[in-house]
C-alpha cells in the first residue's frame, strides 16, 4: 500500500489498496504536496478499490488545474469507478435561505393562521359535544367511558397523593407563624380558602395537563402520522367525532371530581399538621373550616376547573393535529401541547383571580 | 478451504412461548447472491436478526468469518457489524435528519475521511438508488420506495463485507425494481460483497440469485442453488416457484 507523489511529471501512482484504511492519509499526504495540477494517475499496480477511494481520485480529478487522465486502470477496477463515480453527478442546490423580514411576516402568518384553525377545532368539538350527548352516533361504543378511565379515574392515586403532600406543606409552612400568635384555629381557614380556591385546580391542572394533555396530543399525533386519521376520513367518519369528542365530553365530567378529590386529601393533608402539631381537635377544625367557606368559593374552584380541563383538552387535541413530518414530530407537539396547556391553566387562573377579586 | 462467511447450525430461535425458528442450518457462501425465501411470517427477518444479534436465540450456533460469535458481548461484535450493512424491512431511517445526514451516519462514526470525499460518497450512493434529488429531503417526505431505496444507501455507504436486505423490492415498481437488482449485482462483482437477500419477486429471484435458501415452518426445506431448487421435489418449493407469489 503506498502513494507515489511525482511532481515533475505530475503523475500520481497508486499502490496495493485504496480504501477506508488508508484514504484519509493519502487525502492528506496530496494536501500537504500543495500539487495543484495532475495530468495522469497511475493505477497499474492497484489491487483493491471501494468507494472511498473512487471518491478520493474523483476529488483529485475535480482540483485539478488541467485535464487528468487515468493510466493502466485494470478490468474490475475500471469497472467499480465506472459504477461509484461521482463525477458526473451534479451537486444538489442549496436549500434556498430566507430572509428575516420573509421570515417575520411567515411567523405572524402562521399564528393568524394557527388561531383560526385553532377556533375552528374548538367550536367544531364544543358543537358535536353538545349533540353528542343526545345523538350518539358517530361515536365508539363506550368510548366516553374509556376515556374517563383513561384520563380521570387512572389519574386519581397521583393527584391524591400530590394533594395531600400539598396540604400537609401549607399547614406545616403556615403553622409555626400562626401559633406565634396564638391563632392555632386559623390554619383551617387558610387552607380552605387555599386548597378550594387556587390549590386544588390548579394542582390537579397541572397534573392532567402533563399527563393526560400528552397521552391526548401524542396519541392523536400519532394516528396523523401514521394516516390513522386519514383512515378514517376516507370511511366517511368524522375524526374530530370520533377520537376527540370523547375526550373532550369524559374530561368535562371527570375534571370537577378530580379538583374535589384534590381539595378533600389536601385539607386531610393539613389536618394531621392541625391535629398533632398545633393540638386541635378534628371536630373544631371542621367546624372552622366550614363556617370559612362560602359557597362563592366552591363556585369559583370548580369553574376554574371546567375551563382548565377545556384548556388541556383542546390545546392536545390541535397540537395533535398539527404533526408535521415523522414519528420525530410526535415528540415535538406533544411537549409544545403540554408547554401551552401549563401556560393556558396559569393565564386563565390570573384571569379568574382578576375576576373575583372583591 | 470453507467458502461460505456465515455459517448457522441448528439454530432455534423463540419469542417467549413461540418458536418461530425450530432447527435452521445454513450457510451464506462468500461473494454470492444468497436468496432467503419463505411465506410470510415464517421468520426469515427474525433469522437475519438473530444472525446480527438484534434477537437472542435459545440454541444453536451462528459462525461469522469462521468465528463463533452468538455467546459474544454487544461489545465484542462491534467489529463484525462495522463489516455488515442492514437494509430494514420499513427502511428505519432517522426521521429527524435529512436522507443525506442518514447516509453520512456510518461514514462519519467509523472513518475519519475527509468531508469533501465523504460528500462525494453520499452523493454517488444516493445516485446508485435513484434518489440524487431527495439529498436534503427528509424521511417523512419520502414515499415508502423511496424510504426502502435511502435505506439502502445507508446500508451500503460503508461498502460492507455482508450486505443484508429484507424485501427490498417490496413497494418498488418493476422498473426501479430490476435497476436495484442491478445494483445488487453491481456490488457483488465490483466490491466483492456477500448479500443475503428476503424478496418474493419471482423476477428479481431469477435475475440475482446464486444460492437459495428456504424456510418453512421454522425449518430449512431446502438451500442449494437456484437451478437445483426448481429441479428438487419440494412441493412447498415447487408451489412457490409455480404460483409465482406465496
Ligand atoms: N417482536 C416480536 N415479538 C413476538 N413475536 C414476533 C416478533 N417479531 C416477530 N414475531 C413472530 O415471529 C414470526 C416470524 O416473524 P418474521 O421473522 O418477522 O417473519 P417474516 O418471515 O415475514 O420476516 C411471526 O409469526 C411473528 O408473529
Ligand atoms: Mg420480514
Amino acid at each position: 500500500m503506498s502513494i507515489n507523489i511525482n511532481m515533475k511529471d505530475k503523475t500520481i501512482s497508486f499502490k496495493g489498496s485504496l480504501t477506508f484504511e488508508n484514504v484519509n492519509t493519502y487525502y492528506e499526504k496530496l494536501n500537504k504536496s500543495k500539487i495543484k495540477d495532475i495530468n495522469i494517475i497511475d493505477l497499474q499496480n492497484l489491487e483493491l478499490i471501494d468507494s472511498s477511494g473512487i471518491a478520493l481520485i474523483d476529488n483529485i480529478i475535480h482540483n485539478s488545474v488541467s485535464n487528468t487522465t487515468l493510466n493502466n486502470v485494470p478490468k474490475q477496477i475500471q469497472d467499480a469507478i465506472h459504477t461509484f463515480s461521482s463525477k458526473n453527478i451534479s451537486l444538489s442546490p442549496p436549500v434556498p435561505k430566507t430572509r428575516p423580514l420573509e421570515k417575520a411576516g411567515e411567523l405572524v402568518y402562521n399564528a393568524m393562521l394557527d388561531l383560526k384553525s385553532f377556533v375552528f377545532l374548538t367550536s367544531e368539538i364544543v358543537i358535536l359535544s353538545i349533540t353528542g350527548i343526545f345523538n350518539r352516533k358517530g361515536q365508539r361504543k363506550g368510548s366516553i367511558l374509556q376515556q374517563c378511565l383513561l384520563l380521570g379515574v387512572d389519574s386519581v392515586g397521583i393527584i391524591s397523593l400530590l394533594s395531600f403532600i400539598l396540604g400537609f406543606i401549607l399547614a406545616l409552612q403556615s403553622a409555626a407563624q400562626l401559633r406565634q400568635f396564638g391563632a392555632n384555629i386559623f390554619v383551617a381557614d387558610l387552607l380552605a380558602i387555599s386548597m378550594v380556591r387556587e390549590m386544588g385546580p390548579m394542582m390537579t391542572a397541572i397534573i392532567v395537563a402533563g399527563r393526560s394533555g400528552s397521552s391526548i396530543a401524542s396519541e392523536i399525533a400519532t394516528m396523523k402520522v401514521t394516516e390513522e386519521i386519514d383512515a378514517l376520513k376516507t370511511m366517511a367518519i368524522n375524526p374530530v367525532q370520533y377520537i376527540m369528542v370523547p375526550k373532550f365530553i369524559a374530561i368535562t365530567v371527570c375534571m370537577p371530581l378530580l379538583v374535589t378529590i384534590s381539595v378533600s386529601v389536601g385539607i386531610i393533608g393539613g389536618l394531621t399538621i392541625a391535629v398533632t402539631y398545633l393540638d386541635l381537635s378534628v371536630a373544631s377544625f371542621f367546624h372552622q373550616l366550614f363556617s370559612t367557606l362560602t359557597i362563592k368559593d366552591e363556585i369559583i374552584g370548580l369553574s376554574k376547573s371546567f375551563f382548565f380541563a377545556w384548556n388541556i383538552v383542546l390545546v392536545a387535541c390541535f397540537y395533535g393535529l398539527k404533526v408535521e413530518g415523522g414519528a420525530e414530530g410526535v415528540g415535538i407537539v406533544t411537549t409544545k401541547s403540554v408547554v401551552a396547556a401549563i401556560f393556558g391553566v396559569i393565564i386563565f387562573d390570573a384571569i379568574f383571580s382578576l375576576f373575583y377579586m372583591i | 478451504m470453507n467458502n461460505s462467511v456465515i455459517d448457522i447450525k441448528n439454530l432455534k430461535v423463540q419469542y417467549g412461548d413461540n418458536t418461530v425458528l425450530h432447527n435452521v442450518s445454513a450457510s451464506i457462501p462468500k461473494n454470492k447472491i444468497t436468496v432467503i425465501l419463505g411465506g410470510s411470517g415464517c421468520g426469515k427477518t427474525t433469522l437475519i436478526k438473530s444472525v446480527l444479534k438484534l434477537h437472542h436465540p435459545t440454541s444453536g450456533s451462528i459462525n461469522i468469518f469462521g468465528n463463533e460469535t452468538i455467546n459474544l458481548s454487544d461489545e465484542d461484535f462491534v467489529p463484525y457489524l462495522k463489516e455488515v450493512g442492514m437494509l430494514f424491512q420499513n427502511g428505519a431511517l432517522l426521521n429527524s435528519i435529512s436522507v443525506a445526514d442518514n447516509v453520512a451516519i456510518p461514514l462519519e462514526q467509523h472513518t475519519n475521511l475527509p468531508k469533501p470525499i465523504i460528500d462525494r460518497i453520499i452523493r454517488v450512493k444516493l445516485e446508485l438508488v435513484n434518489l440524487s434529488h431527495a439529498i436534503h429531503l427528509f424521511p417523512s417526505e419520502l414515499s415508502g420506495g423511496m424510504k426502502k431505496r435511502a435505506a439502502l444507501s445507508r446500508a451500503i455507504a460503508l461498502d460492507p463485507k455482508i450486505l443484508f436486505c429484507d424485501e427490498p423490492s417490496a413497494g418498488l415498481d418493476p422498473i426501479t425494481s430490476e435497476n436495484l437488482d442491478n445494483l445488487i449485482i453491481k456490488l457483488k462483482n465490483q466490491l466483492n460483497m456477500t448479500i443475503v437477500i428476503v424478496t418474493h419477486e419471482l423476477a428479481s429471484i431469477h435475475r440475482i440469485a446464486d444460492e437459495i435458501i428456504f424456510l418453512d415452518k421454522g425449518y430449512v426445506l431446502y438451500q442449494g442453488t437456484l437451478n437445483d431448487a426448481k429441479k428438487a421435489r419440494i412441493p412447498e418449493l415447487n408451489r412457490f416457484f409455480s404460483v409465482g407469489t406465496y
